[in-house]
């Protein structure tokens, strides 16, 4: 599949839509919650056991981002586009089939492996594209489409649970309500695949001062195969490993946090108040994707990424102390510390783009969302192991999260410190300009 | 760091109707999205 490059006259407006298309879509994995109980009914499964698809999906999706990057920035987005429309649909299909036929396995496979390519590849595939057409905004562009992945789960969420309220949720009810899912998806991520368009090497958008423009447009050119053996890299790797796990360690307990925080006061909190501020952490982790990714743009990458671990182990700290003491406040530091999470996510692409260049920082990206992966085993592992011991131990109330509250604060500085040491990557690791404009070249004429 | 200007594409080519439906494929799922959010957040505070 040629790159297919724009039209004169194509406005760069209808990208972040396409790249959304896809986002809003393959975030559903987060919602796969929805289905562990009906799941677990039909089939008699373990808990364990039906979280296994979603597992194997977010390996999957870390697996085929760093194997597949050198590819998606080879092949370009619209293929990128159509390979996570393809593999992310008949996910769901093989799923159905799974399900029809109460073979448990192919769920796993159908969802979990097939799909998992689906949501690596499609996670990557527009972030290079966008970053070039929005040399200018680089922050505010990745953050839309990185926002779309926290709003997947928002609207997957209650769609699914009404699906399963109309199908049934016996295996039948699965079945239909899985087959539906790849059926819409698929046709909602064609807008992506027909509409991404990569911008001409001469047709590149002309904003901002000339001092901006210069820096847009040329800069430090990084390969993928370098950039891995840069000392920038893996320091850019422990910041995102860091941060997420710290934003999963309240995320993860976020619903029995509140719970216990204020259980022996006078104003406890009941279940449904406490579902209520789980929607309320998810509402500040996408808000912070598309708004500290934008301040981003104007503060400098390093500066946000000394907010999001400076701050957010300042108001881990807030909670330790105080949290106990009062409710708004308890509230108010988690809503940061989720939109710091969302906003880690988001700005990592412009980050990447002002040390390594726009030539390969798809690649790129996708290697790095190991520090995902990593972070996703890791966050739930230390917060569920540290909570248990605690209840072992006897502790109850907010004496229970005193530990896992201290680890994250030294996570984050541990963060703090990796983007202290980022410093401008070293000139032999460029790429020389005539390859980069050799490569440019056979871009355009394969188009 | 903000834009001075429109970029030459925008002012080149303008399908303000493609734009518009392009947003809205988009817009319309997640305002339901963010409908049921706003539902069930507003329960931590009742």
């Amino acid at each position: 599949m040629a790159l297919p490059l724009a039209p004169p006259g194509w406005s760069r407006w209808l990208v972040p839509p396409a790249a959304l298309s896809v986002h809003l879509s393959i975030g559903q994995a987060y919602a796969w919650s929805v289905f562990k109980p009906p799941l677990e009914a039909a089939l008699g499964l373990s808990g364990t056991q039906s979280a296994l698809p979603f597992q194997l999906g977010i390996v999957m999706l870390g697996l085929s981002a760093a194997f597949g990057g050198t590819l998606v920035e080879r092949r370009g987005p619209r293929w990128a586009m159509a390979v996570a429309l393809c593999c992310f649909s008949s996910g769901f299909l093989l799923a159905a089939l799974g399900a029809w036929t109460e073979q448990y396995w192919l769920i796993v496979f159908g969802y979990g492996f097939v799909g998992g390519i689906g949501l690596g590849i499609g996670y990557i595939s527009p972030v290079s594209t966008l970053i070039k057409w929005f040399p200018d905004r680089p922050g505010m562009a990745t953050g839309i489409a990185i926002m779309g992945f926290g709003g997947g789960a928002l609207i997957a969420s209650p769609w699914s649970a009404q699906m399963l309220e109309s199908f049934g949720a016996d295996s039948g009810g699965i079945a239909m309500a899985f087959l539906v899912h790849g059926v819409t998806y698929a046709v909602f991520m064609s807008l992506g695949v027909l509409l991404v368009r990569v911008p001409r090497p001469s047709a590149a958008p002309v904003t901002g001062t000339p001092a901006e423009q210069a820096t847009a447009t040329t800069g430090p050119q990084v390969s993928a195969n370098s950039a891995v053996r840069t000392p920038q890299f893996w320091c850019l790797w422990i910041v995102l490993c860091m941060n997420v796990t710290a934003g999963i360690g309240i995320l993860e307990k976020a619903a029995p946090m509140i719970t216990d925080f204020f259980a022996d006061t006078s104003t406890p909190v009941s279940a449904s108040a406490a579902a209520g501020f789980v929607a309320l952490l998810s509402a500040a982790n996408m808000a912070g994707r598309i708004g500290w990714s934008s301040t981003s743009d104007l503060i400098g990458r390093k500066n946000v990424y000394r907010l999001y671990l400076g701050a957010g182990a300042l108001m881990y700290l807030l909670i330790a102390s105080f949290g106990d003491s009062s409710k708004p406040l308890f509230i108010c530091c988690a809503l940061v510390i989720l939109s710091f999470y969302g906003g880690g996510f988001a700005t990592i692409p412009a980050y990447l783009k002002d040390l390594f260049g726009t030539y390969q920082v798809g690649a790129i990206h996708g290697r790095l969302l190991t520090a995902w992966s990593t972070a996703g085993v890791l966050g739930p592992l230390i917060v569920n192991w540290v909570a248990d011991s605690q209840k072992d131990a006897g502790k109850s109330g907010s004496s229970l999260y005193g530990l896992s509250l201290g680890i994250m604060i030294g996570l984050l500085l541990v963060g703090f410190v990796a983007n202290e040491l980022i410093r401008p990557v070293h000139q032999r690791h460029h790429v020389p300009a005539q390859r980069k404009a050799s490569d440019d070249d056979l871009a355009a004429k394969s188009a | 760091m903000t834009t001075s200007q429109p970029s030459r594409h925008d002012r080149a080519g303008r399908r303000p109707g493609l734009i518009l439906f392009a947003w809205l494929w988009v817009g319309a799922p997640l305002g339901y999205g963010l409908y049921e959010l706003v539902r069930k957040a507003a329960q931590l505070f009742t």
